[in-house]
């Protein structure tokens, strides 16, 4: 089941490029827009993540 | 300050040419209405990321093993359209964002339900159990197991995505009030440079 974790890259990728694309005409200001996307989301995710994990260990 | 009167594809920085034709095609087709425009930078990008994490949802939700009394499972069968008492098949509704790619296969394969063609491509599963064609959906998710659900998932976010898409090809990129003040500040800061320059 960790090898699921795999298929949410393409996904932060697909959708942080496609986000930071309606924000700028730039390519350059596109790419710097998605990176500072993904890493958000990906910090985001991990948040969520922890709580969740967090609350499994204290109810089991 | 008093809000402006003026649409979003009259303030935008880039040519539109029709804005109206421009969504159409970027529905249609993710990135067509951005080549339209000549932005073909970003209409390659829109294209490359919304179709291949729509393909690759197609891939997720298929397979070409048998299920039950059915040949194969067969391919793309996270994307049907269904609406009748026993599912109503919501995902389909962001599904449909990415356009040409969904609507016409699933609308024809939901008319020729009992007989679904191309091995059951984007078919709804059978209502009536495993048939030789086509086998039901609580089959198709025991063989496919949680990537019917990533399928699923990949092919809605393309979907919503085509959606940003779609309104960036008819009002141009949405500029956010930070980086509309710095592009401002740049004019007054070249015009301060040039003239401390000149004196």
């Amino acid at each position: 089941m960790t090898n699921s974790f795999w298929f949410a890259l393409p996904l932060i990728a697909c959708v942080s490029l496609v986000y930071a694309a309606t924000r700028h005409e730039d390519v350059g200001d596109i790419l710097q827009h998605a990176l500072r996307v993904a890493i958000w989301i990906t910090g985001f995710m991990i948040l969520v993540f922890g709580i969740l994990f967090a609350i499994s260990k204290l109810v089991s | 300050m008093a809000p402006s009167k003026e649409s979003p594809a009259s303030q935008s920085p880039v040519q539109l040419k029709d804005p109206l034709i421009a969504g159409v095609l970027a529905w249609l087709i993710p990135g067509l209405g951005h080549f339209y425009q000549g932005r073909k930078a970003k209409g390659a990008l829109f294209s490359i990321c919304i179709m291949g994490t729509f393909l690759y949802g197609l891939y997720l939700g298929g397979s070409s093993q048998p299920a039950g009394g059915s040949k194969q499972v067969g391919w793309g069968r996270a994307v049907y359209f269904n609406f009748d008492e026993k599912e109503w098949r919501l995902p389909w509704l962001c599904q449909v964002g990415v356009g040409f790619p969904t609507l016409p296969m699933t609308l024809l394969q939901w008319k020729l339900r009992d007989n679904p063609v191309l091995d059951g491509f984007m078919a709804p599963p059978s209502s009536d159990g495993d048939q030789p064609n086509n086998p039901s959906l609580a089959t198709i998710q025991r063989r496919l197991s949680h990537y019917f659900e990533l399928g699923t998932v990949y092919t809605m976010i393309a979907g919503l995505l085509n959606i940003l898409a779609v309104y960036d090809a008819c009002c141009g990129p949405v500029i956010s009030d930070s980086d509309k003040n710095k592009k401002d500040k740049e004019p007054d800061k070249a015009e301060q440079d040039g003239g401390e320059k000149k004196s």
